[in-house]
């Protein structure tokens, strides 16, 4: 049977989705708890205002919709794998997308198969305290996104 | 999947503004199916659920205006099989087509007995059931003059990563259908059809609320439930 078609999350998902400490699964100051933070970029270089993001890994699910400049954070546990998946909807999106966040340093198959030149777009910047991750939508830096074959 | 394909959108669909700066340009690199499969699905079950989140008409004091709905219908994988006790998410405009989101600024007026989103649970039999209203059309600047037909937003997660789908259910016979750029970016009119509900009378609730009939197939075949345990 075939599968029911996607559409569009749309732009009027923030009364509905989000939930209370829907971004913060871990507790900030916790030995093993990370702040992931970033931003969503459209091909333009313009923030993303009506993105919800789901990052997840084992036992951790976590949604965070954009903020006007197309913020979000995570606070989370850091993984027993290399990385987290996100899933990325957004008005505008008529499917969502996938991708990874990995975490600085790691190696794995998967990231070794991307285009060197495109890789980077995967990997979690450490800036202070904070792990940095940008997703572009579109453009010369376009994130790395995955699909079913 | 090719026969997939035709059934599913594109990212770019120029028909939809909003496309044009939001669609990767790039093909996503495909990950074996047996490798997205294995993943498991989201852990969903921090998002609350209470007993009554799938009537909308009893979150508050009084009963929102509009036509009394039943939405039901079953949840399964690609080969017929249930999906068993996931998690259906559902938002919607309310009868005037207002949304309560703060985003949302069509001057209809809003309804201070509904709120519009509700949540519930699969069955065993991979069944599910939403009591509403029908949610009214509204205009949204896409084109001149564009206005979306009625809809409603559901989200479910399913076993794997495969198989989240985020989509809209439509109503049968809205003259709108055939103006949507959203849906009508579907190039294959089956895979149109597969989102728009059948009016049930076996469902409806004699004197009280008309029956709509929708069901979803999640993508995946190996679909072992991830939380029925």
């Amino acid at each position: 049977m075939n599968p029911t078609p996607s559409q569009t999350v749309g732009p009027f998902f923030g009364f509905a989705l989000p939930f209370s400490d829907g971004a913060d699964p871990a507790q900030a100051g916790l030995p093993d708890a990370i702040r992931i933070e970033g931003q969503v970029l459209d091909g333009a270089g313009d923030p993303v205002p009506d993105a919800l993001l789901e990052l997840s890994q084992a036992n951790q699910f976590a949604r965070c919709r954009t903020d006007t400049e197309g913020a979000f954070h995570f606070t989370v546990s850091t993984p027993d794998a290399a990385f987290f998946d996100l899933v990325v909807l957004a008005r505008g999106l008529l499917r969502h997308l996938n991708t990874r966040v990995y975490m600085p340093g790691v190696e794995d198959d998967l990231l070794a198969a991307i285009d060197p030149r495109r890789r980077h777009t995967l990997i979690a910047r450490r800036s202070g305290d904070v792990l940095q991750f940008d997703i572009r939508l579109q453009g010369p830096d376009e994130t790395v996104f995955f699909a079913v074959d | 999947m090719a026969s997939d394909l035709q059934f599913e959108p594109p990212y770019l669909h120029p028909a939809y503004r909003a496309t044009e700066l939001r669609a990767p340009r790039n093909e996503p690199v495909t990950l074996a199916r047996e490798w997205f499969h294995r993943a498991p699905g989201p852990v969903f079950g921090r998002i609350p659920m209470r007993p009554g989140d799938a009537d909308l008409t009893r979150q508050h004091a009084g009963e929102p205006l509009g036509e009394r709905i039943v939405i039901s219908g079953r949840v399964t994988d690609s080969d017929r099989r249930p999906v068993r006790r996931t998690l259906i998410e559902v938002w919607q405009a309310n009868a005037a087509g207002r949304y309560i989101d703060p985003v949302d600024d069509h001057p209809a007026p809003l309804d201070p007995n509904f709120t519009g989103a509700g949540r519930c649970m699969t069955d065993d039999d991979g069944a599910y059931r939403f009591v509403t209203v029908k949610p009214g059309a509204y205009p949204w600047r896409n084109h001149a003059n564009a206005w979306r037909p009625a809809h409603v937003h559901f989200s479910l997660f399913g076993p794997s990563l495969a198989s989240r789908l985020v989509t809209q259910m439509y109503f049968p016979g809205d003259p709108l259908i055939p103006l949507d750029p959203i849906l009508n970016a579907i190039p294959d009119r089956r895979g149109r059809e597969l989102l728009i509900a059948r009016l049930d009378l076996d469902t409806t609730i004699r004197e009280w609320a008309l029956g709509y009939r929708w069901d979803v197939v999640l993508r995946g075949r190996d679909a072992t439930p991830a939380e029925s345990s």
